[in-house]
């Protein structure tokens, strides 16, 4: 084993374990917690997949916004002194229905993926290999965001979303017009 | 590749060491009689009423929501930045308008009066 | 092992590179002796954070009293008071660690640390002097907005862990307040961004053959103020606020657990000199000062090293100094101020750049022409700028005459309340930008 596939392990585990947490944890503040600790595992996968600007960006949206969303939103809704919530809620059905879809999903792309083309899917399990010009890469990127050719289309979609996104928080949250 | 994020790692790995070090060694060089009194919730000399769960302001959920919005934007634009010197016209005009969409929403926002602290 | 040589290579900053060197020749695995260099490094850099962080309070004591006619620390460590943080140090290691009943243990105990954590891994990627810089990045500037945005979470570890509805309260509003200026700060980051065209850290300094601070001062301004904000100093320490809500989120630390917050601040109010000396100031560049050679030993990496380090330390000065000089703002007016004036402005800024500098960049103007450019437009802008908080500062003085003399029995219920503090803040607005 090399001493990458032993942090991919390590990082994988304490991923899993800390999702797991999330999951299993009735306190809710604790649960966040928890969350975050598995959004900082995926970072490091990122890393070590060589993504470092994907790295970052999880740390900065995930870790630096969402989490910081998830634990306002908690603390709008509920009492959370009293620290026990109930593990199940009535959508716990659909909830199941859902993960397993997405698990279904992700088992057949890694069988797809497993014959032949382990290599191309899974860096982590070859030998380190010498990616070309790292500094073009997020150039690459940038150019080919805002490129005819590239994704010019679904980069403005996506400037579209986030500002449908804003407008819809304003809507749901605008307080009572008082005039 | 990766060899670059190594500094990083090890950096990650031992910088928890050095803010623990002092906590640590005031647990042990400090004297420890902890009582009642001395463990009450700090609050102008009376004693706590209720818990300490407060009505939280919505004010500051649509601030952490707006941030998020134009966090996810940042992330857009810093590889088109670091691209800026291989744009064509084309490419300023896409990033333009992009940053332009989002201005929008601050000024709906704005408009709505969603920014006034209330 | 040369011991000489070893002093050769320190002396041009370069001692690791020359350990890996022998090392390797004595035959041991490259990858091996990275990381033990890497180590040393790390403690190196952490430590240096840490320690410095004495003198800086001393610093700030020092030079705040001299400000305000007083003679500041001068009784432990001689005639200035050199030693008087150090005892600071030493009283707090033997204070007794409380934790407060119903204190959530994890919460509580972690933040403190993570705060530090965050504060000290921004280190990673600044460059102190050619070649000496902990990992040059290519996303390195990304990177450090990543790391910085994290610290918003151990504040509210803190508030929620200590149990007290002060510390939340402060929590809420620290988080609110470094959450708004992460906006700014991100936008005015990417003008040098994209004057450099790089993230790389290492490429940005290479860029500032013209320091990015006379191409981009209001991009300088901008940042410098939302640095302000997200270290959480005067005039937007409102995350402290001792005399509202007595200490905001940290209010049940004591001992070393709360010199970690103060620690933090200080390493990162040091950070944020440093980046901003790294990206406006040209970081450790001055008229070449990196080629010096004396005999035989490259002594410029040294020199370069001093110079970014006074560079760092006149900016640390500058925050010293705005400490001094202003009052504490309002959250209303911080957010506001945030909202409705900063984040504006930067985009205005920023679409301005994007679109001039192809411009240049097409007619081939490079150089000092493009530097006199991009500041006769900067200059435009914050006329522009200047010229309508002006006439909306005269608009909203005039309607406040004008509904004072028809009478105070108009505006007897709330909405009328409401106006009045809006027009007090815009007025307030104006009046800041136009001095």
């Amino acid at each position: 084993m090399t001493a990458q596939q032993i942090i991919f392990i390590v990082i994988s585990a304490a991923t899993i374990v800390s999702a797991l947490i999330v999951v299993t944890n009735r306190n809710l503040f604790h649960a966040a917690l928890a969350l975050m600790a598995s959004f900082l595992g995926v970072a490091g996968l990122y890393v070590l997949l060589d993504a470092g600007f994907f790295a970052a960006a999880q740390l900065l949206i995930y870790i630096g916004a969402i989490s910081i969303l998830v634990i306002f939103a908690i603390m709008l809704t509920r009492r959370l002194m009293s620290a026990s919530e109930p593990s199940f809620n009535s959508q716990w059905v659909m909830g199941l229905v859902a993960s397993v879809l997405v698990f279904g999903l992700f088992l057949y792309v890694i069988i797809q993926a497993w014959g032949g083309a382990v290599a191309q899917t899974f860096p982590v399990l070859q030998a380190p290999m010498e990616a070309p010009g790292i500094a073009d890469s997020i150039r690459a990127l940038g150019a080919a965001l805002v490129d005819p050719n590239g994704y010019v289309l679904p980069f403005e979609v996506a400037s579209v979303l986030l500002l449908g996104a804003l407008i819809g928080a304003i809507v749901v949250a605008q307080p009572e017009k008082k005039s | 590749m990766l060899t670059e994020w190594q500094f990083v790692g090890i950096f990650f790995l031992l910088s928890p060491i050095f803010p623990a070090a002092p906590i640590i060694a005031q647990h042990l060089l400090g004297p420890r009689k902890p009582n009642r009194i001395k463990q009450e919730t700090y609050e102008c000399g009376i004693e706590t009423v209720g818990d300490s769960w407060i009505q939280f302001k919505v004010q500051y959920y649509i601030y952490a929501l707006a941030f998020v919005v134009f966090d996810v934007e940042a992330i857009f634009l810093f590889p088109i930045a670091a691209a800026y010197g291989q744009l064509t016209l084309f490419g300023i005009g896409a990033a333009a308008l992009f940053i332009f969409l989002l201005a929008d929403g601050l000024v709906y926002a704005w408009d709505r009066g969603i920014l006034e602290w209330v | 092992m040369d011991p000489i040589k070893l002093l050769e290579s320190t002396l041009s900053l370069a001692p690791f590179e020359y350990l890996r060197e022998v090392w390797v020749a004595a035959g041991m695995n490259p990858a091996l002796a990275k990381v033990i260099t890497d180590v040393i490094g790390v403690v190196i850099l952490a430590s240096f954070c840490l320690l410095i962080v004495l003198f800086l309070i001393w610093l700030e004591r020092k030079v705040l009293a001299r400000m305000q006619d007083r003679i500041g620390p001068n009784r432990v460590g001689g005639k200035f008071g050199l030693l008087q943080t150090l005892a600071d140090a030493l009283k707090l290691v033997s204070k007794e660690a409380i934790t407060p009943a119903g204190a959530d243990k994890i919460a509580f105990n972690l933040a403190p640390i993570l705060m530090v954590m965050t504060a000290l891994l921004m280190w990673a990627v600044i460059p102190f002097a050619p070649g000496v810089i902990g990992s040059d990045l290519n996303i390195g500037l990304f990177y450090i907005l990543a790391v910085s945005s994290a610290s918003v979470v151990c504040l509210l570890l803190a508030g929620w862990g200590s149990n007290n509805k002060y510390a939340l309260l402060g929590a809420f509003r620290a988080v609110a307040q470094m959450v708004s200026y992460e906006v700014p700060m991100v936008l005015s980051l990417l003008v040098p961004l994209i004057l450099a065209r790089s993230m790389q850290m290492g490429e940005i300094i290479a860029a500032q053959t013209i320091p990015f601070l006379i191409l981009a001062p209001i991009s300088a301004l901008i940042f410098f103020i939302s640095a302000l904000a997200e270290t959480g100093r005067t005039p937007f320490d409102l995350l402290e606020a001792e005399s509202e809500i007595i200490a905001g989120f940290h209010i049940e630390y004591g001992g070393m657990k709360w010199s970690m917050f103060m620690l933090a601040e200080f390493v990162g109010t040091l950070f944020m000199s440093a980046l901003f000396t790294t990206v406006y100031l040209g970081g450790w560049r001055f008229f070449g000062v990196e080629n010096v050679v004396l005999g035989n030993i490259q002594i410029g990496n040294l020199l370069a090293m001093l110079v970014f380090f006074l560079k760092t330390f006149a900016v640390f000065m500058v925050f010293i100094w705005i400490r001094g000089t202003l009052p504490r703002v309002r959250i209303d007016q911080l957010l506001d101020f945030n909202w409705k004036f900063l984040v504006p402005l930067t985009i205005v800024l920023t679409m301005m750049v994007v679109i001039l500098d192809k411009v240049l960049e097409l007619n081939g103007i490079a150089g000092w022409n493009r530097a006199i450019v991009h500041l006769i437009s900067n200059v435009v802008l914050a006329f522009i700028t200047l010229e309508l908080l002006r006439r909306r500062g005269r608009q909203i003085r005039e309607e406040m005459e004008g509904s004072r003399q028809a009478g105070p029995d108009d505006h007897h219920d709330a909405d009328g309340h409401g106006h009045e503090a809006d027009h007090g803040h815009g007025h307030e607005l104006a009046h800041a930008a136009g001095d």
